[in-house]
């Protein structure tokens, strides 16, 4: 018996009976419950990181940041506003009737992200973005009238070089995907609400 | 002698009784005063003790920092302009402190170097090695975060410039954003946490450092000559011989420091971070600290986003496999006479992506910056692994005492005939 136990490995326990699979499994008592204990650590650990993970997600009061009004009146044709929103900007452009026709003219297969300028307006005029370059995060120029728009006449990201159109979609550049759009109603004809 | 107790040599009767309840001057009597070590370093082994008197510098004014440091998006630039102006010697602590990163990121690269030039990365000290890329990555990571917590305008626009790195992960992307940021942006919550982070992972790079040193004293240190010591006639006790010649080079390396801390304590930094963080404008050119920008470039060199941040991330997990990909059996490139000029091409690349990542992404820094990126890579993966099977090496001496001690074989004609105007 103790020969039996030494050709297995397992360390002989005295007055413990054979810890041998009567199976013959190759599998042993003491196996079984090595990998009951690692599976209870493994799961337990797990269970435990949840909270610690979890606490370094947005907490209650950042999520519950309130939505934003914006009062559209003062904003004049061909011009820009940036408001902050949740902590990012946001840009308020009303748009040219040109810059719309450009916008709407080129077309879909020109776009490396494409969307129909329709798609990302609700009012022709009215452009409202996340003024967040899809790339890295930097804050692309444009809205200024100094502002370089770059090659496309919407907005440029010095940061990597990103060329986005008059409908914020990406043209030119490292940026993957066209500036988004956030949630935003019209509460009224010169206002609307963001988030 | 009671059983139990450790058999202590020290005559010192207080030495000796701690000694023999826990042996710690015998383990460092052993592992620094009679550690049996290569007689032919030479100052390229300065190193990795020049890293370690770092980190405690780093340490220590760290520690005397974050006692007038706040960190909170509304006070933490005016506390650290407090510190410069205010606090006593504060200036002498920050600028200590913030141009020591910059001496710390010069003495890795060169102690990496050298263990690129030498073949320390091959068997048996890939793990060493590899315990070395830990603390790289580790010192990377905690400069980033340090950066960030004087919230200059460099600090916020570098933040969210590498922490949204991540989102070009597939589908967890943005949500693994977010949970950095502790927001939707770069704010309150993401400088808490870099704060606490910044604190914590130097102490996480000691433990790692002693992991490395502990790997180090087990296969003993490589040499010059790259070939191992053949018994005591090759090495020497590391104390005198090896405690005097780093001194010498840690003092070359104080004067160094100095010079930047009371010459050019901004001379390595960006003039933009003394512009408190404004996370409506973006500096029209946002560049990282100098340490950090042969991978920024090669980052930039790749049009497509996940693309760059795989091939960012790639530069330095290669050398993980490094001692695998390199299959020659020589260590040191005195004898390798192809892969010595591939690796010094290779020196020349990294600081040719370090010009082009402080560059604007325009032509001809772009295209550049692209062929220097394709060769750090051919490095690696295409030229070591095809020397490895074809580069005929030079004759390795048969012992390192041999040219050293001039012990017979042969010597340099030159050392033979004017012996005298040697020494
Ligand atoms: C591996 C070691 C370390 C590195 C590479 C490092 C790097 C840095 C860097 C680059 C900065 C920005 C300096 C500036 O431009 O103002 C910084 C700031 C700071 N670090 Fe560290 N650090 C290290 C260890 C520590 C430790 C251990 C502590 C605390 C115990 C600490 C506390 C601080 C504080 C409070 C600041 C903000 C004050 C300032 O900006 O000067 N650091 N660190
Ligand atoms: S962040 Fe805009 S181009 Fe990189």
């Amino acid at each position: 018996m103790a020969d039996t136990l030494a050709q297995h490995g397992a360390p002989q326990v005295p007055g413990h009976g054979p810890a041998v699979d009567p199976g013959g499994e190759g599998g042993t008592r003491r196996d079984f419950l090595y990998l009951t204990t690692a599976a209870f650590t493994v799961v337990g650990v797990g269970a435990l990181a949840v909270p610690f993970i979890a606490s370094m997600n947005p907490s209650r009061d950042v999520l519950a940041l309130a939505s934003t009004e914006v009062d559209l009146s003062p904003i004049a044709v061909g011009s820009a506003v940036t408001i902050v929103w949740r902590g990012k900007p946001v840009f308020v452009r009303r748009r040219t009737a040109e810059e719309v026709q450009a916008a709407r003219q080129t077309p879909l297969s020109e776009l490396p992200d494409p969307a129909p300028d329709q798609s990302r307006v609700k009012k022709d005029e009215w452009l409202v973005l996340l003024g967040v370059c899809t790339h890295l995060g930097c804050v692309p120029l444009g809205q200024k009238p100094s502002d370089s728009r770059g090659e496309f006449g919407g907005w440029f990201c010095p940061c990597h070089g990103s060329h986005y159109d008059t409908s914020g979609r990406i043209r030119k550049g490292p940026a993957p995907a066209n500036l988004a759009v956030p949630d935003y109603v019209f509460t009224s004809d010169t206002q609307i609400r963001i988030g | 002698m009671a059983i139990g107790l450790h058999e202590s040599e020290f005559k010192n009767p207080v030495i000796r009784w701690v000694d023999a309840r826990l042996p710690v001057f015998t383990m460092m009597q052993k592992e620094y005063g009679t550690f049996p070590t290569p007689r032919n370093f030479n100052y390229f082994w300065n190193f990795g003790g020049l890293a370690l008197v770092n980190l405690v510098i780093m340490i220590a004014t760290g520690i005397f920092l974050a006692m007038n440091y706040t960190a909170h998006v509304n006070f933490a630039f005016d506390s650290v302009e407090r510190i410069m102006r205010d606090v006593n010697y504060g200036w002498l602590l920050r600028y200590v402190h913030a141009n020591g990163a910059s001496m710390f990121f010069i003495v890795i690269y060169i102690h990496i170097w050298r263990a690129l030039y030498y073949g320390s990365y091959k068997a048996p000290r890939e793990l060493l090695f590899m315990l070395g890329v830990v603390i790289f990555l580790l010192m990377m990571a905690t400069a980033f975060l340090g950066y960030v917590l004087p919230w200059g305008q460099m600090s916020f626009w570098g933040a969210t410039v590498i922490t949204n790195l991540f989102s070009a992960i597939p589908l967890v992307g943005e949500s693994i954003v977010t949970w950095l940021w502790g927001g939707f942006s770069v704010d309150n919550p993401t400088l808490n946490r870099f704060y606490s982070l910044h604190y914590l992972l130097p102490f996480v790079t000691f433990g790692v450092v002693f992991l490395h040193i502990a790997a180090l004293h087990i296969t003993g240190s490589n040499n010059p000559l790259g070939i191992d010591p053949k018994g005591p006639q090759d090495t020497l006790p590391f104390h005198p011989y090896y405690t005097a010649k780093d001194s010498v080079g840690l003092i070359v390396y104080f004067i160094v420091f100095a010079a930047l801390v009371f010459f050019a304590p901004n001379l390595l930094g960006h003039p933009d971070n003394y512009t408190p963080a404004n996370p409506l404008v973006t500096p029209p050119h946002i560049v990282p600290e100098w340490y950090f920008l042969p991978f920024y470039a090669i980052l930039r060199a790749v049009p497509d986003k996940l693309g760059g941040v795989i091939l960012m991330g790639g530069s330095i997990m290669i050398l993980f496999i490094l001692p695998w990909l390199d299959t020659s059996p020589i260590r040191s490139m005195r004898f390798r006479p192809l892969a010595r000029i591939a690796l010094l091409v290779w020196l020349v690349s990294f600081f040719v992506l370090m010009y082009c990542g402080a560059k604007p992404p325009e032509e001809p820094w772009v295209l550049i910056a692209r062929l220097a990126t394709l060769y750090y890579f051919a490095y690696f993966l295409v030229i070591l692994p095809a020397l490895g099977a074809k580069e005929r090496g030079l004759p390795l001496p048969a012992s390192i005492s041999m040219p050293v001690l001039r012990g017979g074989g042969p010597l340099p004609a030159g050392a033979m005939a004017k012996p005298m105007e040697k020494a």
